[in-house]
C-alpha cells in the first residue's frame, strides 16, 4: 500500500512539473535565437549496433567541437523505433533539441510541420554551400523548390549480398545483374532447406523500399504530379507482384521470411541459408554474425536491363540520415556551427567509415574505406542509380499503407493464398483508399 | 464567531479535498478535453507545431470515422468486433482460470506457497519483456511453439504461422490471457479469505460436497469482487496496448486488429490526429456505456439479491 501511495505521488507530481514547464518553459517567440550560446542538445539517431556503441563512437567528436568551439554539446542517442515518436512529441510542445538526425524519408513531412530550420541560401552557405553535398541525396532533404529542411549527413544505397560459397556450389559464376537471371540463379539454389534470396516480410519501410525501386523500373511513381496516390497504376500493381512472386511463384524466398521484421534475413544469410538480399550496408551486421568479409560479395541491384541509370534504370531508393536544426533552437549561432562540424570533410570521413554509410560530401569520398567491395558498390549506386522516395507530405502515410499492403500480400504468400494480379491491385485499392482523408 | 467556527468546519473537507480536485482535473481532464477538441479539427502534421491554428472540421472526422462503407469507417468497424470477441474471451478466460485456480489453492498443501508464487510471475514480469518472449516462441521456423506442437507432438499439418494471417487472432489471447489472468487469480484469492470457515463447515456437516459448497457458498460471496474483477479485466482487455504492438508492431493482421493499436496507426502512423481523437472519444463513449449499464445492471440484481 505505502509503494501504491508512493508511486501515486510521484505520478501526480511528474506530471505536475511537466505541465508547468509545458506553460512556462520557455521558447523565445519568433523561434531561433541565441540566448543560451554555450550548448547545445543533438539527438543522434541509432547508426551502430546499439545505442552505447553510439555514444562511444559520438563522444570523442563532440569533445573535439567543444574543444574547437567552447560549445558543449549534450548527446542523446536514440533508437529508430522511437525517434518518429519523439520528434513530433517535440514538434507538438514545441520543447525540441537544438539539432538533431531524421530519416531522409520524412524530410517532406517533417518539413510541412514547420518545426525545422528551413536552409536558405545564407545558412548554406554558412556550412559551405550547395555544391558540396551530392546532389541526389540534397534532393531527399524537402520538397522540391523549397529551401531544405536538412541537410544528409549519412548516405546508404541498397546493393545485393551474395554468397559466394553458396554461388559456387550451385555452379554460379558471377552474380545476377537482372532479375530474370536472380530468379534463375535462385532457383538453382533453393533447395533442400536453402533459399535463394531473403525478404524482410514483415518491416514496412523495407517493403516500401524495395516496392519503391522495381515500380522505377515499371515506370509508376505511386503519387502523380498533383500529389495523389497512384498505386493501382499498372506499374505499380506489377512492381509489387514481381516482388511478392519471388515467393509465391518463382519460391526463392523462404514462406518464414514473410513474418520477418527484426533482420532475420541478414542472420540467415550470415549463417549459410540464404545466397542473396537485397539490402543497405551490411557489413557490420554480417561481421557480428560471424560472416568473414571475404564470404560475401556485393553487386547493383538487378535491373531488367542489366546496367543501373536513371529513370527505369534506377535500382534503389535513396537512403539515409540527415541533420537537421530545430527552429525552436536557443543557440542557432552554435548549431550552425554544430552542422558544419558535422559535414565537414574530416568528420565525414570519420563517421561514415565508422558506420559503413557513404558520404554525401563528395569530397570526403576519396577516402580507401569508400573504395571495398560493398562501398564502392553503394556509393556509384548513389551517384547514378538512386532516387529519393517521393519528396510529398504524406510520405509517411505512403510508407505504413503500402508497407501494409506488401505485408499483407507476403502473408497470403506463405500461406499458399493465389497472389494475382486482381489481388495485388485490391490491396493497393485499399491503401490507396486509406490515404485520402 | 460560532458561525465562523461552522463555516470553517463545513469548508474544510472541501478545501482539503481541492488540491486533489485541482491535480484530477490536471492529470485526467485537461488531455481528455484536448482529445475531444482535437476530434473537431483537421489535424495533419501541417498543424502540428500549432494545432491551436489547424481549422474546424465540425463533425468531419466523426462522419469518416461512421461511414462504414468507406475503408476508415469499415476497418474500424471491423477493428471493433475483433476487439468485442477479443475482450469477451480474454475476461472470460481469465475468470475461469483464476477462479478455479483460487479455489484449488485454498486448501493447504504442500508447494502452495511455491505454486501461488509460480502462478503470479507474469503479473510480475515487465510486460514488453514478456510479450517480446512469446513473440519469438510464436515464430513459424525457430519458435517454441511449432517445435512444440509439430516437431514433437504432430499436432499439425505443416508449420502454421502464429503472428501472420487468422492465426495471429489466437496468439494474442493466449498472451493476453497468461498475462492477464494471474491478477484474476489474486483478486478471487483475496476474496476468499474472507468468507467465514464455519460456512463451510456448517454446510459440510448438513452433507454439501465440493461442488455444492462452491455453488452454494463460494460462488454467491465472491458476486461483489467479480462484479468489480470483470469490469477492471474489460476494460482492460477492450484497452490493450502493449500486446498487440509488441507482438505484431505498427501494423497488425487484420485478424488481430484490436482498436488502441487500430486508433495508434489512424493518429500517429498516418499523422492523421483529428480522426485518430474522434475515434478516441467514440471508444471512450462506447466504454461508458457499456460500464454504466453494467454497473445498472449488477447493482440491481444485488438489491434483488439482498431483499
Amino acid at each position: 500500500m505505502r509503494i501504491l501511495r508512493a508511486a501515486i505521488v510521484t505520478a501526480t507530481v511528474t506530471a505536475l512539473a511537466a505541465a508547468a514547464s509545458g506553460c512556462g518553459g520557455g521558447t523565445s517567440p519568433g523561434g531561433a535565437g541565441d540566448d543560451s550560446p554555450t550548448t547545445l542538445t543533438y539527438w543522434a539517431s541509432n547508426q551502430g549496433p546499439n545505442v552505447e556503441a553510439d555514444k562511444k563512437i559520438l563522444g570523442p567528436e563532440l569533445k573535439k567541437f567543444e574543444r574547437q568551439t567552447g560549445i558543449k554539446v549534450k548527446l542523446e542517442v536514440i533508437p529508430w523505433p522511437d525517434l518518429l515518436n519523439r520528434i513530433l512529441t517535440a514538434t507538438t510542445s514545441g520543447q525540441g533539441p537544438d539539432v538533431l538526425n531524421i530519416g531522409n524519408t520524412w524530410s517532406a513531412s517533417l518539413q510541412a510541420t514547420g518545426a525545422l530550420l528551413p536552409w536558405n541560401k545564407e545558412n548554406l552557405d554558412a556550412i559551405g554551400g550547395r555544391d558540396r553535398f551530392l546532389a541526389p541525396a540534397l534532393d531527399a532533404t524537402g520538397v522540391a523548390g523549397k529551401d531544405p529542411a536538412a541537410i544528409p549527413l549519412y548516405s546508404l544505397a541498397y546493393a545485393l549480398y551474395y554468397n559466394k560459397r553458396m554461388f559456387q556450389d550451385a555452379g554460379i559464376s558471377k552474380p545476377p545483374a537482372t532479375w530474370d537471371e536472380l530468379v534463375a540463379d535462385g532457383k538453382r539454389i533453393s533447395k533442400k532447406g536453402k533459399w535463394g534470396l531473403g525478404a524482410e516480410g514483415g518491416q514496412l519501410t523495407n517493403n516500401i523500399h524495395q516496392a519503391f525501386a522495381l515500380g522505377k523500373q515499371h515506370g509508376a511513381d505511386f503519387f502523380d504530379r498533383s500529389g495523389r496516390p497512384t498505386f493501382t497504376s499498372d506499374g505499380a500493381v506489377a512492381a509489387v507482384k514481381q516482388y511478392i512472386d519471388f515467393m509465391a511463384k518463382d519460391k526463392i524466398i523462404a514462406p518464414g521470411n514473410a513474418e520477418y521484421g527484426q533482420n532475420q534475413s541478414l542472420r540467415d544469410f550470415a549463417t549459410g541459408r540464404t545466397a542473396m538480399v537485397l539490402w543497405q550496408a551490411a557489413a557490420t551486421t554480417f561481421a557480428a554474425d560471424g560472416m568473414k568479409p571475404d564470404e560475401w560479395g556485393v553487386a547493383p541491384v538487378p535491373v531488367p536491363s542489366g546496367t543501373p541509370g536513371t529513370g527505369r534504370q534506377t535500382n534503389s531508393m535513396l537512403a539515409g540520415i540527415n541533420i537537421a536544426v530545430f527552429k525552436n533552437t536557443h543557440n542557432l549561432h552554435g548549431a550552425r556551427k554544430f552542422v558544419t562540424f558535422m559535414t565537414s570533410d574530416s568528420e565525414q570521413r570519420l563517421l561514415n567509415k565508422t558506420y559503413g554509410s557513404i558520404p554525401p560530401v563528395t569530397a570526403a569520398q576519396q577516402d580507401p574505406a569508400f573504395n571495398r567491395q560493398d562501398t564502392k558498390v553503394l556509393r556509384e549506386t548513389l551517384a547514378r542509380s538512386a532516387t529519393p522516395l517521393p519528396q510529398i507530405a504524406e510520405e509517411s502515410q505512403f510508407e505504413t499503407s503500402v508497407g501494409t499492403a506488401v505485408k499483407d500480400l507476403f502473408a497470403d504468400a506463405a500461406a499458399g493464398h493465389p497472389v494475382t494480379t486482381a489481388s495485388v491491385k485490391a490491396r493497393l485499392g485499399k491503401a490507396e483508399q486509406q490515404m485520402t482523408k | 464567531m460560532r458561525t465562523v467556527a461552522r463555516l470553517r468546519r463545513a469548508g474544510l473537507p472541501y478545501l482539503l479535498l481541492l488540491p486533489a480536485l485541482l491535480l484530477e482535473l490536471l492529470v485526467h481532464l485537461v488531455p481528455m478535453v484536448i482529445g475531444i477538441v482535437m476530434s473537431f479539427k483537421d489535424l495533419t502534421q501541417l498543424f502540428l507545431g500549432n494545432w491551436g491554428a489547424a481549422p474546424w472540421k465540425g463533425l468531419g472526422n466523426y462522419r469518416v470515422t461512421v461511414d462504414v462503407d468507406a475503408p476508415v469507417g469499415a476497418t474500424l468497424l471491423h477493428s471493433f468486433v475483433v476487439t468485442c470477441a477479443f475482450s469477451v474471451l480474454t475476461v472470460g478466460l481469465c475468470w475461469l482460470l483464476g477462479t478455479a485456480a483460487a479455489i484449488f489453492l485454498q486448501e493447504n498443501f504442500r508447494g502452495r506457497g511455491l505454486l501461488r508464487a509460480v502462478f503470479l510471475t507474469p503479473y510480475a514480469l515487465p510486460i514488453y519483456a514478456a510479450v517480446i518472449t512469446w513473440a519469438f516462441m510464436f515464430q513459424r521456423d525457430n519458435g517454441l511453439v511449432n517445435h512444440v506442437l509439430h516437431d514433437q507432438l504432430h499436432l499439425t499439418d505443416g508449420r502454421p504461422f502464429w503472428l501472420l494471417g487468422d492465426n495471429s487472432f489466437l496468439a494474442l489471447l493466449v498472451v493476453a490471457v497468461w498475462k492477464t489472468w494471474p491478477f484474476a487469480f489474486l483478486v478471487v484469492m483475496a476474496a476468499l479469505q474472507n468468507i467465514p470457515k464455519d460456512l463451510y463447515e456448517a454446510a459440510a456437516l448438513d452433507g454439501a460436497g465440493m461442488v455444492r459448497q462452491i455453488r452454494r457458498i463460494t460462488l454467491p460471496s465472491l458476486r461483489p469482487i467479480n462484479q468489480v474483477l470483470v469490469l477492471v479485466l474489460f476494460l482492460w482487455s477492450f484497452n490493450d496496448f502493449n500486446t498487440p504492438y509488441v507482438l505484431f508492431g505498427k501494423a497488425a493482421p487484420e485478424a488481430a486488429d484490436l482498436l488502441s493499436i487500430h486508433i495508434y496507426q489512424s493518429s500517429f502512423v498516418t499523422w492523421n490526429f483529428g480522426t485518430g481523437s474522434a475515434m478516441s472519444v467514440l471508444l471512450l463513449l462506447f466504454l461508458l456505456v457499456v460500464t454504466a449499464g453494467y454497473l445498472l445492471a449488477t447493482s440491481r440484481g444485488r438489491k434483488h439479491a439482498d431483499a
